[in-house]
């Protein structure tokens, strides 16, 4: 069998796998949202926190609860961090500088992981286990909150209506945050992630507590390598789309992805919950078919990337892989080509950021796909949460232009896009390429920022276009071979991460509210239908366009410039 | 102006105690569990699958070692030791900076571009070197012959696998090497080909540290 045949091969068992979760994975989850039941355990938790969960909060309050976690957790990781030296448990490893400790915490809470550190020599055991994977769980928590306050500003108030035996609700109400942040960790994160820690482990991968493990060698001598809680980690950095690895490698490293199948594994727990939430929004506002035009939007472009990946990948162009007579740098042999390719475009299609082989040596146009996958705002499928909300504002964008041409005031599942809707989603879709150019231009034009690119010419351009990309679209991955543990990309990456998450999620959250406050209106022969083919076909177009006149510019002085000289 | 104050510092609270509820669930309990259940059930491979060679352990399965010549006076890279069956280059390895009272290896990749100089320089170097290592009295190499994974580093640089014409190549040099029938290192490295899971999952591969622990074998027995 030819390597390329046993890739597609790979990919179809995957779609398989994906097909036979949806259903069952996304309607559990829009029962979750929508219980009116409280678990024991939620219980105690929601009396610690001092909320009641049946408490319905206005936009402002979800937002400001968002904002408050958020901000604690920052402070609470960076002090973790910069404590380290003097905590038990630590292997005795130093503490962590402020702008690295800055950087880290802020990277970790906005689900980005963006590492600017080598796991293995930098974080103990209580800041890997109790810091970083704790915000894994959580920050991916807080992502499926903020999309379900979408859905919810979309599906209220009728869909509520009905289901609650017509006690009729306030509009302009969104949910609960602390419930939904409970009910995401506790209900969906957790017990998935317990299942897939456990199938790593059986495969290989490492989960101890017993520090730095010193072993002989073939040749004599010894080694040395990290102990820990690797495989609870790894299957909560790739379900919650983190990407934060535990060593340098990250999944490259086979500790935490040690066969092909825990790679295809990997790959599918990226997706599973990005995909899946597509039919959780079809739940939740009634119509499940909803959920398929989103879902068949995702779907086109994340397979359309993979396939060109793979035939980049395949056909290995550059004079150092032309020598080499394959892709195989920066690649691990038990994954090969195919099974790397996948994982890329999957990984910079969400917002997970891990990798199990290294973009900055993939061919020219591999990289600019991994980088373009990034810049389309990872919304196929993009994040926990992050992908759907993102894709909504797509959609709202969508109808609005499909609006225009046919000359009607446009809406979207009963809901009119007015103005002050249009204004929230026109700021969502032009915060992160600000940032990400800003950031970049700023970068290039500085003195000595430009010292930090390891590559000359346009592959060192793209390193640092790579770096503010994946930080304002909270990916994480990189062009690794920046060097971004200096100040300036400690600090730059570090706001980007921040105001990449965050702004977004207040627009987000805005529109929501807006949304929730309106009575929706019947649908008529002129309503677009937005669960039809032409719909999703209109969709893929707006993402395309959109993106590609945004950043077509940066692409063609970094990755386009590669690919074509080679 | 008092209220608005009092009301974020209460928000706070709730935040910093909502973040040590999650932290005791999802920080310490799940870990632990995992933990518990990874030990009781898997305990070889949760510490890392080590493995033996005559009673004593070298190393892990899992991670891929260099077998190389010790340093001689003055010299700055080490040489490969011919005798036993090579990995792939590591060209991305770093070595341990910030507690430095460890000898950690660190993990990485060399993050060189498909197009870059040093690369190119690297793999014509690398496959001038397998070429040349591995052709034998009655056993040319040809470049064209060297499949890609011998002349490029892995993503982690501490890959366990080579692919199997890779290992394939090294037959005739080892054999000769070893004083070993060619046949038989042929047999060795057939034995330790591991195929691609259930067909087509990945690569097929041969672990070289257990190919290497399987030759060592042969060469007492000789």
């Amino acid at each position: 069998m030819s390597p390329a045949l046993a890739g597609v091969l790979q990919l179809l068992a995957l779609i398989g796998a994906l097909a036979l979760a949806y259903v069952p994975v996304g309607t559990y989850m829009a029962k979750v949202y929508d219980s009116r039941k409280h678990l024991r355990v939620e219980k105690w938790i929601y009396k610690a926190i001092g909320a009641d969960p049946d408490t319905e909060m206005t936009w402002p309050a979800y937002l400001r609860g968002v904002l408050a976690f958020s901000a604690v957790s920052v402070l609470f990781l960076y002090l973790l961090q910069r404590l380290q030296g003097l905590l038990p448990g630590s292997m005795h490893f130093s503490s962590v500088n402020p702008a690295q400790s800055f950087n880290t915490a802020v990277s970790f809470v906005t689900n980005t992981n963006w590492q600017s550190y080598y796991g293995e020599q930098t974080m103990g055991h209580v800041v890997q286990t109790a810091g970083l994977a704790v915000q894994n769980f959580v920050s991916a928590a807080v992502g499926m909150a903020v999309a379900v306050a979408l859905v919810r500003g979309f599906a209220r108030p009728h869909a509520r209506l009905r289901s609650h035996g017509g006690t009729s609700m306030r509009t302009g109400e969104l949910g609960n945050f602390w419930a939904d942040l409970v009910r995401g960790t506790l209900r969906i994160l957790v017990p998935g992630a317990a299942v897939a820690a456990v199938i790593l482990v059986a495969c290989g991968a490492i989960q101890n507590f017993s520090g730095i493990h010193e072993v002989g060698q073939f040749m004599g001598g010894s080694q040395q390598w990290n102990g820990g809680a690797v495989a609870s980690q790894e299957a909560i950095k790739e379900l919650g789309t983190n990407g934060g690895g535990y060593f340098n490698a990250n999944s490259a490293y086979p500790f935490e992805n040690p066969t092909p199948f825990t790679n295809l594994l990997e790959i599918f727990l990226i997706l599973v919950i990005p995909f899946s939430l597509t039919r959780t929004f079809g739940v939740m506002v009634g119509s499940v078919k909803q959920g398929y035009a989103i879902l068949a939007t995702m779907f086109t472009i994340w397979l359309g990337f993979v396939a060109l990946m793979m035939w980049t990948e395949f056909a290995h162009h550059g004079a150092a892989l032309q020598a080499a007579g394959g892709a195989m740098e920066g690649k691990e042999v038990r994954f090969g080509i195919g099974g790397s390719s996948i994982f890329a475009v999957s990984t910079t299609l969400t917002s997970t950021g891990a990798v199990d082989s290294f973009h900055s040596s993939f061919t020219g146009l591999g990289g600019g796909i991994t980088m373009l996958s990034m810049m389309l705002g990872e919304i196929a499928p993009g994040g926990t949460g992050s992908g759907l909300y993102g894709i909504l504002i797509m959609a709202v964008i969508a109808v609005f232009i499909a609006g225009l041409m046919v000359g009607r005031t446009p809406e979207y599942l009963g809901k009119k896009i007015g103005g002050r809707e249009m204004k929230l989603a026109a700021c969502y879709i032009l915060i992160t390429p600000a940032l990400v150019l800003v950031f970049t231009a700023a970068s290039m034009a500085l003195p000595t920022p430009p010292h930090s690119m390891l590559n000359t010419g346009a592959h060192g351009f793209s390193e640092v276009l790579y770096a503010f990309t994946s930080a304002a679209n909270n990916n994480g991955s990189a062009f690794a071979g920046l060097n971004a543990n200096t100040d300036w990309y400690n600090t730059m990456t570090g706001l980007a991460m921040l105001f990449g998450r965050f702004l977004p999620m207040v627009f987000v959250l805005a529109l929501a509210g807006s949304l929730a406050g309106q009575k929706p209106v019947p649908v008529t022969a002129g309503t677009l239908r937005t669960e039809k083919p032409l719909f999703t076909s209109l969709l893929v177009g707006a993402i395309l366009i959109i993106t590609g006149l945004t950043y077509f510019p940066a692409l063609a002085l970094g990755p386009l410039a590669e690919g074509l000289a080679s | 102006m008092n209220n608005s104050v009092t009301n974020t510092v209460r928000l706070l609270g709730a935040g910093l105690r909502a973040l040590l509820a999650l932290t005791l669930v999802t920080g310490v309990i799940y870990p632990l569990v995992v933990t518990g259940i990874a030990q009781g059930l898997f305990s070889d491979k949760a510490n890392g699958s080590e493995i033996k060679a005559d009673g004593k352990v070298v190393g892990s399965s899992l991670i891929g070692q260099s077998y190389n010549l010790p340093l001689k006076k003055g010299q700055q890279t080490p040489e490969p030791d011919l005798k036993w069956f090579q990995g792939r280059p590591a060209n991305g390895l770093g070595g341990n900076s910030v507690n430095t009272r460890y000898k950690l290896i660190l993990s990485g990749a060399t993050n060189l571009a498909a197009d870059s100089k040093v690369l190119l320089k690297q793999v014509q170097d690398a496959k001038a070197a397998v070429v040349k290592d591995n052709s034998v009295p009655g056993y040319t190499v040809k470049p064209s012959d060297v499949p890609a994974d011998a002349v490029t580093s892995s993503g982690s640089g501490l890959d366990p696998a080579i692919s199997p014409a890779y290992a394939e190549l090294q037959v005739h040099r080892v054999a000769e090497r070893n004083g070993l029938p060619t046949a038989q290192v042929e047999k060795l490295v057939e034995d330790h080909t591991q195929g691609r899971t259930l067909g087509f999952m990945g690569e097929p591969r041969v672990n070289v540290l257990e190919l290497n622990i399987a030759l060592k074998g042969l060469v007492a027995r000789r």
